[in-house]
């Protein structure tokens, strides 16, 4: 599927977009589909996200969302070093889903 | 320690008020992305992998305690209670909010410091020695010319918009502990018959097209120097090439003029130059120098008690000789056995703060190699430093072994990496530990990049690792043979890749080879430049 | 001869008393050839120097900045200006309000933004800097100056 990402434009982090909105939660990402380059020229102009782009993902048996791209898999969780400051600091497994 | 006057101070705050207003304009929709872009890149702001990055200059790489405060408040204030030195002396934070980022800067304005042109097509953050001042080899501090040098570069109106970043790094050393020939320029004061001038090397820099500077001019009188710079700047800027960002760099110029016409160039613009006038008045290098005058140094002990054989090793390690024979410069590590290079705590740069006021004249040094220094430490006074230091997690004695490995932030934290960088640090700084062949090995410089920018110098390390992207998997060069000192070499490459865990098999290989070969007292490099890059390959790939 | 058409009335900001003037440039290359243009434009990759054999005839120099980022035309500037260049020096095409300083700095006296600009926001950043550090053509002392007088 197709999912859209970007940072938030205040805080930078990073956002996923959910068809209606955005989420800092990459398992609530939305396939966006045909309707992609229109959502991000929307959403960009209204400063509701920075610099978008769009990314291959796959929605696993689980309804979880994989990003095709390890970079985007770091961005989704965060910095496998410091699995403290990842999204998911109490679940050691959690790193093993970027590699 | 230079300080700020009214002029430099008001420059740093029209600074701050400046950015303050580029960012409302962002936040209001005023400007664009793209229009914004290169304004908070001259702030040293980028947008990361995981949110906005500061990168603040520590100019020539020299700070006092209450500046080493503030980077830790700011860390704990508006980041998440960290930060990461860099190979340019610069410290990054990795969490940062731009509604916060005027805060930061205005924080840091408040101690003389500052991010301004930290990033962008402008001249960057100047380094030097982080021994400078302090070193017993040294014919003269070369942080007096950096600063003027820094005054010049800041908010030049001619030289904002270059074809690509420009990076200048001054020493006054022979020995050469700045990576100077890897700078676009690198300026070297020597001396003359008896004067005190500086050598221009130009052209220098790593990335994907690696070149070591060639020497442009052998002399420049002190009251040319900026003049000089100016010229070779100005031909820069006209002529460096704007069509490809990958040949935009200086070196890409002077390769393709040939060293020679660049030099040609450089000497018409620099006679030119000289009549405009350019050069500031002598007074100011005068007005400047006292305040680097060395400190007021006493007699003491000259050598430790080495009873504790902990404590003798890390001053074997991480103590470099000083002017003065009571003193040395010691080496704060923040290369823990597996941490990641170059990280601190803001706790970690509180105690650091703490210790340079008590026992270094309130003085640290930012190293290329992603450490900290305390410039002037009494040799009576080591015990208590590092005893302190230990406690903190802060005492690996690991100085220029491969433990002290540098490494770029890579794809945990960077928006254009190949592949991570620091596991790879980590788990080789675990290895070599755990199995106690650090210590025999010796002087081995390890350097790690994610990708072929080569932040983390990889093309000058003794053994350098390259993180490449093989069809979306992680996969790493070695190659061998670099050095970014006075022996400065470029390394080459041994062959296909590895995965992670085979390149760090690889390491152990290399290392294996050299320690079967060795010849005396020879370093890595030394050995690899005697026996060649057969043996090695052999080893690695048959 | 090229008439680029660019007309007077674009300028948004000029600091110069005289009358503006208003016949079209010519480009460098044709300005070399012909002894009768007052009026030129210089493009990125121009060399500034071949105008200093004419500098007695010009009235007018336009420097092309088609991105704000092609950092020539400020050295293009400085030279005019160190060659005793006293006409108007107009910045045109991608001239940005964070421009506008440096220019001004670097010898521009006029200003043709393809984007008109916010007047307020123009003003402040001209006024950006009491003092600067280096010196150029535009005659101001440098901080180092006035540390030692
Ligand atoms: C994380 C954000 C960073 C980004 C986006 C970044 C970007 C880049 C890029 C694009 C280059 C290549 C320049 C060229 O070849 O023209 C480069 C070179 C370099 N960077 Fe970084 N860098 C980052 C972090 C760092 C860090 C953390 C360090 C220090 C550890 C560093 C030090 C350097 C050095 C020393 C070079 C080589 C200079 C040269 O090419 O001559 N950078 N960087
Ligand atoms: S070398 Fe590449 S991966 Fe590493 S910090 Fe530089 S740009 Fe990022």
């Amino acid at each position: 599927m197709k999912v859209l990402t970007g940072n938030d434009l205040k805080t930078g982090d990073v956002i996923w977009w959910t068809g209606s909105s955005w989420s800092r939660h990459v398992d609530d990402a939305a396939d966006a589909g045909e309707t992609a380059d229109e959502v991000l020229a929307t959403e960009e102009a209204a400063r509701r996200v920075n610099v978008p782009y769009v990314i291959e993902a796959t929605r696993e048996a689980d309804g979880s969302v994989r990003p095709a791209h390890i970079k985007d898999r770091v961005r989704a969780l965060g910095p496998t070093v410091r699995p403290d400051l990842t999204l998911k600091p109490k679940d050691p497994e959690a790193l093993d889903w970027i590699i | 320690m230079y300080k700020y006057d009214s002029y430099d101070q008001a420059m740093v705050d029209a600074r701050v008020d400046e950015f303050r207003d580029q960012a409302r304009r962002r936040l209001d929709g005023s400007l664009t992305e793209d229009e914004f872009k290169p304004l908070r890149l001259m702030n040293g702001l980028y947008l990361q992998l995981h949110a906005y990055m500061l990168r603040v200059a520590i100019p020539y790489g020299t700070l006092n305690s209450v500046q080493m405060t503030a980077l830790a408040n700011i860390a704990d204030k508006y980041d998440r209670g960290y930060g990461h030195f860099t190979t340019r002396q610069n410290l990054q934070y990795n969490w940062i909010k731009l509604e916060d980022a005027a805060d930061i800067l205005a924080d840091l304005a408040k101690v003389e410091m500052h991010a301004i042109q930290t990033s962008g097509n402008c001249i960057r953050n100047i380094s030097s020695d982080h021994f400078a001042g302090a070193a017993h080899d040294e014919l003269v501090d070369p942080r007096p010319y950096a600063e003027l040098l820094r005054q010049w570069s800041s908010f030049h109106p001619e030289f904002t918009y270059l074809p690509r970043k420009f990076k200048i790094a001054v020493i006054a050393a022979e020995k050469d502990r700045a990576a100077m020939r890897l700078h676009d320029i690198g300026i070297q004061i020597v001396e003359k018959d008896g004067e005190i001038g500086a050598a221009f090397y130009v052209g220098g820099g790593m990335g994907r097209t690696p070149m070591i500077a060639p020497l442009i001019r052998d002399f420049v009188p002190l009251d040319q120097l900026i003049t000089y710079a100016e010229a070779c700047l100005r031909v820069y800027n006209r002529y460096g090439r704007r069509d490809n960002k990958y040949k935009a760099r200086i070196k890409i110029l002077v390769h393709e003029l040939g060293k020679e016409e660049y030099k040609r160039q450089v000497e018409e613009e620099f006679a030119h130059m000289l009549e405009q006038g350019v050069e500031p008045p002598r007074e100011e290098l005068e007005r400047i120098k006292p305040f680097f005058a060395d400190p007021a140094f006493e007699d003491g002990a000259k050598s430790v008690d080495r009873s504790d054989p902990d404590f003798a090793l890390w001053v074997d390690r991480n103590t470099h000789r000083h002017k003065h024979d009571s003193y040395v410069s010691a080496v704060i590590s923040l290369k823990p056995v597996g941490g990641i290079p170059g990280d601190a705590t803001g706790d970690q740069m509180r105690l650091m703060a703490d210790l340079a006021k008590q026992y270094s004249f309130d003085e640290l040094r930012i190293m290329h190699t992603q450490n900290v220094v305390l410039p002037h430490v009494k040799i009576a006074d080591l015990h208590a430093l590092w005893t302190a230091l230990d406690a903190a997690g802060l005492g690996a004695p690991n100085m220029d072994s491969i433990e002290d490995m540098i490494a770029c932030p890579g794809l945990d934290y960077c928006a254009l990496a190949n592949a991570r960088s620091i596991p790879l640090a980590q788990r080789i700084s675990e290895r070599f530990d755990a199995s106690g062949k650090t210590g025999k090995l010796g002087e081995l410089k390890l350097k790690i990049s994610g990708c072929i920018n080569a932040c983390g110098h990889h093309h000058a390390g003794h053994i350098g690792i390259l993180g490449v992207d093989r069809k979306g998997v992680e996969n790493y060069q070695l190659s061998l043979g670099g050095s970014e000192a006075e022996d400065v070499s470029l390394a080459k490459i041994t062959g296909p890749g590895f995965t992670e865990d085979g390149v760090i098999e690889a390491v152990e290989t290399v290392t294996d080879v050299y320690l079967a070969k060795r010849e005396g007292e020879e370093r890595f490099l030394d050995t690899y430049r005697r026996i060649g890059m057969a043996p090695f390959k052999e080893a690695l790939y048959d | 001869m090229t008439d680029l058409g660019t007309s007077p009335d674009e300028v948004q900001f000029r600091f110069r008393d005289d009358e503006p003037a208003d016949h079209g440039t010519v480009t460098v290359d044709a300005c070399c050839d012909q002894t009768n243009a007052t009026a030129v434009r210089i493009e990125p990759g121009d060399d500034a120097r071949a105008l200093l054999p004419f500098l007695d005839r010009l009235a007018m120099v336009e420097v092309n900045f088609p991105t704000f980022g092609d950092g020539r035309g400020y050295s293009s500037a400085r030279i005019l200006r160190e060659a005793g260049y006293t006409g108007e020096l107009r910045a045109v095409g991608d001239v940005g309000i964070d421009q506008l300083s440096h220019m001004r700095r670097c010898g521009f006296d006029a200003f043709a933004p393809d984007k008109p600009l916010n007047v307020a926001d123009a003003e402040r950043a001209f006024a950006t800097w009491d003092n600067v550090y280096q010196r150029t053509t535009d005659g101001r002392k440098t901080i180092q100056e006035l540390r030692h007088e």
